[in-house]
């Protein structure tokens, strides 16, 4: 879990083009929208993107998006539970 | 009847050179655009994460802005809504349209599609710095600074807008350039006025 969290950190910086952040400034638990992060409706749109691109998994339910989306954990969460395995 | 209206400042960035009021301020040739503009960013001290995501069309509107309203505007003279954003260029949107449908033979780019209509620039800078006026964008040929004259001078004449930006921004590939003037009625230190003559002197320098 701790490669895959370091791992979405560093995809998530160069997704989001966040030039000005590093991977050690994103808490774990840091909420990824608002007062977290601050990210916005589009940087939400560009996480499906990179779940997709990255990780093979498509969000069908746009519900789960703000439980999916509130930290790294929760994202990673989320991949290791949905991420198609290879048998 | 109006009187004259005035440019009171302008701010040009072409071949790798950001000026204002006709002085140069930063240079750095040798590099490709996007470089000198994340360059231009940084030297200016602008401090706006949100310019990393943006097209080269609102970088370089909300860069000219910024630098035509630093040190020279007094934003709480006006009312929000009497600041007006008049902008044009020849290709519209199309570089990021470009490179926005290089993304969708993969997988779409939500945060470049945003910016694939070219009146996005002026949303940017007007949240940037709080303007909520009246805008327009106009796509045409070539620079028109008779058009620009009479379409801004009718805002001010009919007491629309108190000042306003307005401009050229202009972007394809390495191809581009910026020419922003900040319009007002009150006539400051080295202000011209607001004349076809001045603003394509000013287009043309």
């Amino acid at each position: 879990m701790d490669k895959l969290i370091a791992d979405l950190k560093a995809q998530i910086i160069e997704q989001l083009n966040l030039q000005d952040t590093k991977p050690e400034d994103i808490g774990d638990d840091q909420p990824l929208f608002n007062e977290g992060l601050g990210l916005d409706s589009i940087d939400a749109l560009e996480l499906i993107v990179l779940l997709q691109q990255n990780y093979k998994i498509k969000l069908s339910n746009a519900e789960d998006g703000p439980k999916v989306f509130k930290s790294v954990k929760t994202m990673a969460e989320y991949i290791t539970e949905h991420q198609p395995k290879i048998v | 009847m109006l009187n004259d209206i005035y440019i009171t400042g302008n701010c040009v960035i072409s071949d790798n050179v950001v000026c204002r009021n006709g002085q140069s301020l930063f240079e750095q040739k040798e590099i490709g655009l996007p470089d000198f503009l994340i360059a231009a960013y940084h030297y200016f001290d602008i401090n706006y994460p949100k310019f990393y995501k943006m097209d080269v069309v609102s970088k370089l509107g909300l860069l000219a802005a910024e630098i035509i309203l630093k040190d020279n505007f007094k934003i709480e003279q006006y009312k929000a809504e009497d600041v007006g954003i008049v902008l044009s260029n020849a290709n519209s949107s199309l570089d990021t349209d470009i490179r926005y449908f290089d993304t969708v033979k993969e997988m779409a780019s939500p945060a470049l599609f945003v910016y694939t209509l070219p009146n996005i620039v002026i949303g940017e800078i007007a949240i940037k710095h709080k303007l909520k006026g009246e805008n327009a964008f106009f796509i045409t040929e070539k620079f028109d600074g008779t058009f620009l004259k009479q379409y801004v001078t009718n805002l001010f004449t009919n007491g629309v807008v108190q000042a306003c930006i307005c401009g050229w921004i202009e972007a394809l590939g390495e191809q581009y350039k910026t020419v922003l003037l900040l319009i007002e009625k009150n006539k400051r230190d080295n202000a011209v006025v607001f004349t076809i003559e001045n603003i394509n002197k000013i287009y043309d320098n």
